[in-house]
């Protein structure tokens, strides 16, 4: 039981951290100063979430855990994110619509979060639901203004589906910790988010003028520390730091 | 009324107006207390002379880095007052909105060039391009002012230009 916790709440942390850190790529590469502002401080949202729950899993995991030991000296295998969360950034397009398709998940799962039997988590949840708020708004109208824009925009925006609608179905497949604490009214019933998300999704492509893939392979493995070859690389930068000098501080 | 609990009472009040004294390291106008983001403080007696004071504090914005550098600085300001035992605490539910910003720290924030939170709470939802709302141009009162963007220089602001004056400012938007 606490075990599935932990991993659930690092499951949760990890999502938050990495897709933060891919974010964090775009800060001083923006295409324009207010979206390379906006953007960063989306990363910053995430960061700061993955805070939140990697305090939470130190405090259930004991044996002197920290929220940086979490971050910082854990390996690929260990980590439970999305695949979606690690995938390069790509061009802006590619980003925004990665974006777009996690922040909706988010926004519907952190909804239900909120009414987790666990009231760390629950609260956690109704903290980040308000800034996830912010990045669906920006994301769809993003998804949108591309979409529907030029010709240019509009192939890349395909193009960018084709890339990623692959990795969208491993959001509602749930891990086998997972599954233990829906019946206990800890985690967030996939099932029920599901076709909300599909729904909001649908209506903003159909805005976009973009259309849903008819056929698709479900990559997955993520939760269960089974990545692409991108997540290395993303911890081997993120993490050298402190492996070379183990407990440095700013 | 006990003299220890005289003794309790008198070390909050204190507490608080040393609280006062520490300001958001962003926007040094606005105190803790303006911004909303003390919640509770409470004191327990550790022996005769002396009092632990227990602050709990809530987060603005989850990713917000000036959170820590906020309660090293209520933690420094207690030291130098004299408390050796201090217990800062964090709680993330409910979560803070701009609804807990005082009256006063709304003023403050006009005076120093950022708009403040509407009176009338308008949070962002996640539909796309909704209604944005009327906000004030902190230079020159006009209403005649246009979103450039949800995402300013911190979190917790947004980026508004104003038509008349043609001057851009921050909007301390509604949370």
């Amino acid at each position: 039981m606490n075990a599935s916790l932990i991993n659930y709440t690092l499951h949760l942390a990890d999502n938050a951290l990495i897709i933060g850190h891919r974010n964090s790529e775009w800060c001083g590469h923006g295409p324009i100063l207010e979206q390379d502002i906006a953007i960063s401080n989306i990363a910053l949202d995430g960061i700061g979430q993955a805070r939140n729950f990697y305090q939470y899993a130190a405090l259930l995991s004991g044996n002197g855990a920290t929220e940086d030991s979490l971050a910082y000296l854990r390996d690929v295998v260990d980590y439970k994110n999305l695949l979606i969360t690690e995938l390069p950034n790509g061009d802006w397009a590619q980003t925004i619509l990665r974006q777009f398709l996690f922040s909706t998940y988010q926004y519907y799962f952190y909804q239900q979060l909120e009414k987790s039997t666990d009231r760390q988590l629950a609260a956690i949840a109704e903290k980040s639901l308000k800034e996830v708020t912010y990045h669906v708004r920006w994301s769809s109208e993003w998804v949108i203004r591309l979409g529907d824009g030029t010709e240019e925009s509009h192939t890349r925006l395909s193009n960018a589906v084709t890339e990623i609608w692959n990795y969208t179905a491993e959001l509602f497949i749930p891990a086998s910790y997972e599954k233990e604490l829906i019946t206990t009214g800890i985690a967030v019933d996939l099932s029920v988010i599901q076709p909300l998300w599909q729904q909001k999704v649908s209506d903003v492509f159909t805005e976009a003028t973009i259309a849903i893939p008819e056929k698709s392979f479900a990559q997955q493995g993520g939760k269960g520390g089974i990545h692409t070859e991108h997540l290395g690389y993303i911890l081997a930068e993120m993490q050298f730091l402190q492996r070379a000098y183990p407990g440095a501080e700013w | 009324m006990t003299v220890l609990s005289q003794h309790i009472n008198e070390t909050e009040k204190k507490i608080w107006s040393l609280l006062e004294t520490v300001t958001d390291p962003e926007v040094p106008v606005l105190s803790v207390i303006d911004l909303g983001i003390i919640r509770n403080v409470t004191v327990q007696q550790v022996d005769e002379n002396n009092f632990k004071p227990i602050i709990t504090i809530t987060p603005t914005y989850s990713g917000c880095p000036a959170m820590d550098v906020i309660s090293m600085n209520i933690r420094m300001v207690l030291l130098q007052a004299g408390y050796k035992e201090i217990n800062i605490k964090q709680v993330l539910s409910p979560a803070w909105t701009t609804e807990w910003m005082t009256a006063e720290g709304k003023d403050k924030l006009k005076a120093y060039g950022i708009a403040p939170p509407q009176y009338k709470q308008a949070v962002c939802t996640p539909d796309a391009f909704q209604q944005e709302e009327a906000i004030q141009c902190p230079q020159c009162n006009s209403w005649h002012t246009i979103l450039i963007s949800q995402f300013g220089s911190t979190a917790c602001k947004a980026l508004y230009r104003c038509e008349d004056c043609k001057e851009p400012f921050d909007y301390f938007k509604c949370h």
